[in-house]
C-alpha cells in the first residue's frame, strides 16, 4: 500500500517567486495535514511595541506591516477575527501567487470563486481548465491548492483555511471532494441554488442534507448564503427582516443534520451605504442579528450592493461596514477587492482590501470597551421591531410549506415585509435544473459508507457502515482515485508552458491579473466635459500604444472644468532583466568604523530645510541621536531651522568651517527641490567654496540622481536613515583628502 | 402578491411577549419550516447523492457518472448505486470495485435488473 507523504521536500523562500511546478510534482500522493476549520490564536491585553491591544491574535512570522508601521517599531498586530480574501482569476497557477501575497498581509481564509456554470454541471470536473470569473473546482485543483497553502502557511506562520463552495447540483459530490482534500470551508445554502440559480428546489435540499452531514463529519465552517438578498433586492435595506429568515432557514435545518453550532456562520451584509445614512440601518440589524443568532457565528461581508468603479468610494463603505463589526462582533471579516465593480479582482486590489481590514479593525481595537449602544436610544425598539417582522414572515411561510412560499414569490420582494411589491424571485416546485431528479429511497436502499445522511438499510452488527467494503475512502484515503487531466490542451501545464515560450525567465512585465499579462493603467484628469475627457482618454491609449484599452472609471470632477479618467490596457513590449540598469545599493560603512573615524577626525555640517518650507521631520531624523541620526555617530550637526535661505546656508557653513552642507528639500512643486539645490551649488562656486564643502540634499521627491545632476555630491531620497548619510560623508571625505582638498582636523582641534 | 404594509395589524399578537419569548418563537417557527424539508431528504436520494456514495466506496468521477446514470435509467436509483454494487459483486463473486468498473463500462445491467426484481418504484 502506498503512504501518503506530506512533505515533498518544497519550503518556500521568502526571496524567491513561488514554483507551481514545484507544487505540482507527486501531486498524486498528497495527503493533507489536517481537516476542518481554524480560528485564530487570541491573546487579549497583548504587548506590541508600545502599545496594549485587547483585541488581537498571535502574530505572524513573516508579514508586510501597514506602510505607517515604520513609525511603530514595525509592528504588524493581527486582528482577532479570521480575515477572508476572494480569489477569482480563472487560472489557479496564478491564484496560488496571490495567496501568497494576501497572507503576507493578515489574510488567513481563502475563498477561492467557482467558474462561471459549474453550479450546473451534473458531476465533478477533473484536470485544471481554464475558467471564467473563478476557477472549475476539480481534485487536482484542490489538492495543488491545499498543498501551496500548506507550504504558504509555514511562510507567514499561521494556519490558513480554504473555503470554496458546496452548491449547485453536485453539492454532495463537492462536500466528498472537499472532506477527502482537507477544505476547511464552503459556502452551503440551498435556498442560494433555489433562488438565484434555479436549481430544483426539492433536490437542492435533498441534496443539501447529505453535504452538510459530511461537511460537519470533517468540522468545515459552513457559511451561508443569505446576503445574496441583500445583493439582488432593488432596496437592500427592505430585505432586512428576510435576511433573518433566510439565515434562519439554513441554520435550523444545518442543525437538525448534524452540524455544530459554533461550524454554523451567517454570512451578514450590513444592507445600506452611503450616502444613505448608513449606520442608522446597519448598526439596528447588526445587533438584532447578533443577539437571534448568539449560538453561532457571524461572517461580516461586505456590502458589494452599492460598489461602483470608484475604490475610494468602495474602501469608504468597507470601513463603515468594519465600523459595524467592531460595535458588535465578527468571527469572520470578509473583504471585497475595491476594484470589484471595474473588473475580476486584480491581485494587488486582493491585498488592499485585507489591508483596509487589518488597519481598520486594528484601529479600532477595543471601540466595545469605550462605548456602547444606548437603550434608551433608537437602537433597542428597531431591533424588537426587526424581529417581529421576521417572526411575522417565518409565520406565514410555515403556513404556506417552504416550497409553495417560494413558488409565491416570497423571497427577494423589495417590499419591507410585511409589505409585498410582488416582484420577488418566484420558483416552481416542480421546475428548475434538474427537474423531477430526486427519487424516494426503497426499503432496501443501502449505501455502505461513512457519514451518509438519510434512511440507510444496513445490515446489523456493524461497528461503521464502511465495514462492508473494508473501509470507505473517509477511512481509508489509498482508496481515493486521483485524475491528473482529462483535457490534453486546457491544462495547467500548456498554460505554464505558454507563458515560458511567450516571455522566458528574462522578461518583466507588469501584471494584475495573470502571470505577466502586461496590464497597467493609465489615471489622468482631463480639464473637459465627459464626453471629450472619455474620447480624449482612449485616443491617448492609442497614442501610448496600450492594446485592447478600455475606461476602468470616470468621474466628473465638475461638469465643465473638468473629468477624471482611468483606463487599462496591455502594453505592446517585454522588458528584458538582463537590460535593466539596477542601482547598486550603496555599501555601507559600518557603524563602528563610522564612529572611529568621526572619533579621530571629528566631522561638523550644517544643515536645515531650504527654501519656503516648514517641513522638518525628515531632516530631524537624519540627525536626531534618538532617531538613529548622524549625532550618534559623532558628527556635530549645526541645525539652521525650516524655511533657511541658501544663501545663509552656505554663510552658515563657512562661518562654522564646517566639512557639509546637508538640506532638506520637501516641497517639489515647480520644481523648486531642484531649482534650490542648484542654487546651493551655484552659490558655493561663486564664493570659491565648492571644494571646501560636501554638499547632501534630501527630500521624499530626492534621489540621488537629480541631486548629482543639479551639482550635489549626492542625494537621498525616502526611507533613507542616518546611518547611509554618515557613511557617505566619510567616504566622501576620504575621497577629498585623496584628491587634496578637504578639511583634515583632527580631534583636538574642535 | 401585492401588499400594503399592515404589520401594526399583524404584530398585535407578538406585543405581549417579552424579547427572550420572541427569539424562542423565532427559531420554533425555523424549525418547524424546515422540518418536512428535513423528512423529504431523510427519505429520498439523488443523482448526486449517489455519486457521492460511490466517490466514498473508491470510484474515479468517471466511473460514478456512467454508473449513477445507468440505474437511473433503470429505474434502480432508489436501491442505492452502492447497493447496486455491492449486490452485483456478491452474485458474480467478484470484488465489488472490480464488480463496479464493469457495470460503469456498461456491461452487468441486465443481470442487475434481475436482482433487483426488475427495476424499482420511482
Amino acid at each position: 500500500m502506498k503512504q501518503a507523504r506530506t512533505d515533498q521536500g518544497y519550503t518556500l523562500n521568502p526571496e524567491e517567486k513561488l514554483d507551481v511546478r514545484r507544487v505540482l510534482e507527486d501531486l498524486e500522493n498528497y495527503k493533507p495535514r489536517r481537516f476542518g476549520w481554524t480560528w485564530r490564536k487570541q491573546q487579549p491585553g497583548q504587548r506590541l511595541g508600545p502599545f496594549t491591544y485587547s483585541e488581537t491574535s498571535e502574530p505572524l512570522k513573516r508579514s508586510i506591516p501597514l506602510p505607517a508601521a515604520k513609525y511603530f517599531q514595525n509592528i504588524d498586530p493581527q486582528p482577532d477575527c479570521v480575515i477572508t480574501t476572494e480569489i477569482a482569476s480563472g487560472r489557479f497557477e496564478d491564484d496560488l501567487r496571490r495567496m501568497r501575497m494576501a497572507a503576507w498581509h493578515g489574510a488567513d481564509h481563502i475563498m477561492v470563486i467557482r467558474t462561471t456554470g459549474q453550479s450546473h454541471i451534473d458531476g465533478l470536473l477533473e484536470g485544471t481548465p481554464e475558467g471564467v470569473g473563478g476557477i472549475p473546482i476539480t481534485r487536482k485543483q484542490l489538492r495543488a491548492t491545499r498543498k501551496a497553502l500548506d507550504l504558504i502557511e509555514d511562510e507567514v506562520g499561521r494556519p490558513i483555511n480554504f473555503h470554496s463552495y458546496v452548491s449547485g447540483v453536485a453539492g454532495p459530490e463537492i462536500a466528498v471532494l472537499f472532506a477527502e482534500e482537507g477544505v476547511n470551508g464552503a459556502h452551503q445554502d440551498p435556498q442560494y441554488n433555489v433562488l438565484y440559480r434555479n436549481v430544483n428546489m426539492q433536490r437542492s435540499f435533498v441534496d443539501a442534507a447529505v453535504a452538510k452531514k459530511i461537511m460537519a463529519a470533517f468540522g468545515m465552517l459552513q457559511i451561508d448564503g443569505a446576503h445574496n438578498a441583500n445583493a439582488t433586492a432593488r432596496e437592500a435595506w427592505k430585505v432586512m427582516p428576510e435576511l433573518l429568515v433566510q439565515h434562519a432557514i439554513n441554520t435550523a435545518y444545518s442543525e437538525m443534520i448534524g452540524m455544530d453550532k459554533d461550524k454554523i456562520a451567517l454570512s451578514s451584509v450590513p444592507p445600506t451605504a452611503p450616502p444613505g445614512p448608513a449606520l442608522s440601518y446597519d448598526l439596528p440589524y447588526a445587533v438584532c442579528l447578533r443577539w437571534l443568532f448568539s449560538d453561532y457565528k457571524v461572517r461580516a461581508q461586505q456590502n458589494t450592493r452599492h460598489i461602483e468603479s470608484d475604490p475610494r468610494e468602495a474602501t469608504v463603505t468597507h470601513v463603515l461596514n468594519l465600523m459595524v463589526s467592531r460595535l458588535t462582533s465578527a468571527d469572520v471579516q470578509s473583504t471585497i477587492t475595491p476594484d470589484e465593480g471595474r473588473n475580476v479582482p486584480w491581485h494587488y486590489n486582493n491585498v488592499a482590501a485585507v489591508e483596509t481590514a487589518k488597519q481598520a479593525l486594528v484601529g479600532m481595537d477595543g471601540l466595545r470597551d469605550m462605548v456602547e449602544i444606548k437603550q434608551d436610544g433608537p437602537i433597542p425598539k428597531k431591533v424588537r421591531e426587526l424581529a417581529e417582522r421576521a417572526v411575522l414572515f417565518l409565520e406565514e411561510i410555515k403556513e404556506e410549506g417552504y416550497f409553495n412560499a417560494v413558488a409565491k414569490g416570497f423571497f427577494v420582494d423589495s417590499g419591507e415585509y410585511p409589505a409585498r411589491n410582488g416582484d420577488g424571485i418566484a420558483r416552481d416546485p416542480n421546475g428548475g435544473v434538474p427537474a423531477g431528479s430526486i427519487v424516494k429511497r426503497d426499503e432496501d436502499y443501502m449505501a455502505p459508507v461513512c457519514h451518509h445522511f438519510g434512511y440507510n438499510n444496513l445490515p446489523e452488527g456493524l461497528s461503521k457502515p464502511c465495514d462492508l467494503i473494508d473501509g470507505c475512502t473517509f477511512c481509508n484515503r489509498d482508496k481515493i482515485v486521483y485524475i491528473d487531466e482529462l483535457d490534453p490542451e486546457d491544462n495547467v501545464e500548456k498554460r505554464l508552458a505558454t507563458v515560458d515560450e511567450q516571455y522566458g525567465p528574462d522578461a518583466v512585465r507588469p501584471e494584475v491579473e495573470w502571470a505577466k499579462d502586461g496590464y497597467i493603467t493609465v489615471k489622468a484628469f482631463f480639464p473637459e466635459p465627459e464626453p471629450i475627457a472619455e474620447s480624449a482618454a482612449l485616443e491617448l491609449a492609442e497614442r501610448l500604444g496600450l492594446e485592447q484599452a478600455e475606461i476602468i472609471h470616470k468621474r466628473v470632477i465638475h461638469p465643465a472644468e473638468g473629468t477624471l479618467i482611468e483606463l487599462k490596457g496591455i502594453v505592446p513590449f517585454v522588458l528584458k532583466r538582463s537590460e535593466l540598469k539596477i542601482p547598486e545599493k550603496p555599501k555601507l560603512l559600518s557603524e563602528d568604523e563610522i564612529r572611529q573615524e568621526i572619533a579621530k577626525y571629528p566631522m561638523k555640517v550644517v544643515c536645515g530645510t531650504v527654501g519656503e518650507d516648514e517641513h522638518s521631520v525628515g531632516m530631524r531624523e537624519i540627525i536626531d541621536i534618538k532617531h538613529g541620526g548622524i549625532e550618534g555617530f559623532g558628527i556635530k550637526a549645526v541645525y539652521l531651522g525650516t524655511s533657511v535661505p541658501v544663501e545663509k546656508m552656505v554663510d552658515a557653513a563657512i562661518e562654522e568651517d564646517a566639512d557639509a552642507i546637508l538640506i532638506s528639500t520637501i516641497i517639489s512643486h515647480a520644481d523648486i527641490h531642484r531649482k534650490n539645490m542648484e542654487k546651493l551649488a551655484k552659490l558655493c562656486v561663486e564664493k570659491g567654496v565648492r571644494d571646501r564643502f560636501i554638499l547632501v540634499s534630501g527630500g521624499t521627491q530626492v534621489t540621488n540622481e537629480l541631486a548629482v545632476e543639479a551639482g550635489m555630491d549626492a542625494g537621498f531620497g525616502r526611507g533613507t536613515k542616518g546611518i547611509h548619510v554618515a557613511s557617505f560623508l566619510v567616504e566622501k571625505r576620504r575621497e577629498l583628502w585623496a584628491e587634496g582638498k578637504g578639511r583634515k582636523r583632527v580631534a583636538d582641534e574642535n | 402578491m401585492q401588499r400594503p404594509c399592515d404589520f401594526e395589524e399583524r404584530r398585535k399578537h407578538l406585543a405581549e411577549l417579552s424579547d427572550e419569548e420572541l427569539k424562542e418563537r423565532f427559531w420554533e417557527l425555523a424549525r418547524e419550516i424546515v422540518k418536512p424539508l428535513y423528512d423529504l431528504a431523510y427519505t429520498h436520494t439523488s443523482p448526486s447523492i449517489e455519486r457521492s456514495v460511490l466517490l466514498r466506496m473508491g470510484f474515479s468521477s468517471l466511473e460514478a457518472q456512467s454508473i449513477v446514470s445507468s440505474a437511473e435509467k433503470r429505474g434502480l436509483l432508489g436501491k442505492g448505486a452502492g447497493n447496486i454494487v455491492l449486490t452485483f459483486a456478491k452474485a458474480r463473486g467478484i470484488d465489488y470495485l472490480q464488480a463496479g468498473k464493469q457495470l460503469a463500462s456498461g456491461s452487468g445491467w441486465d443481470e442487475v435488473v434481475s436482482l433487483f426484481g426488475g427495476g424499482a418504484s420511482q
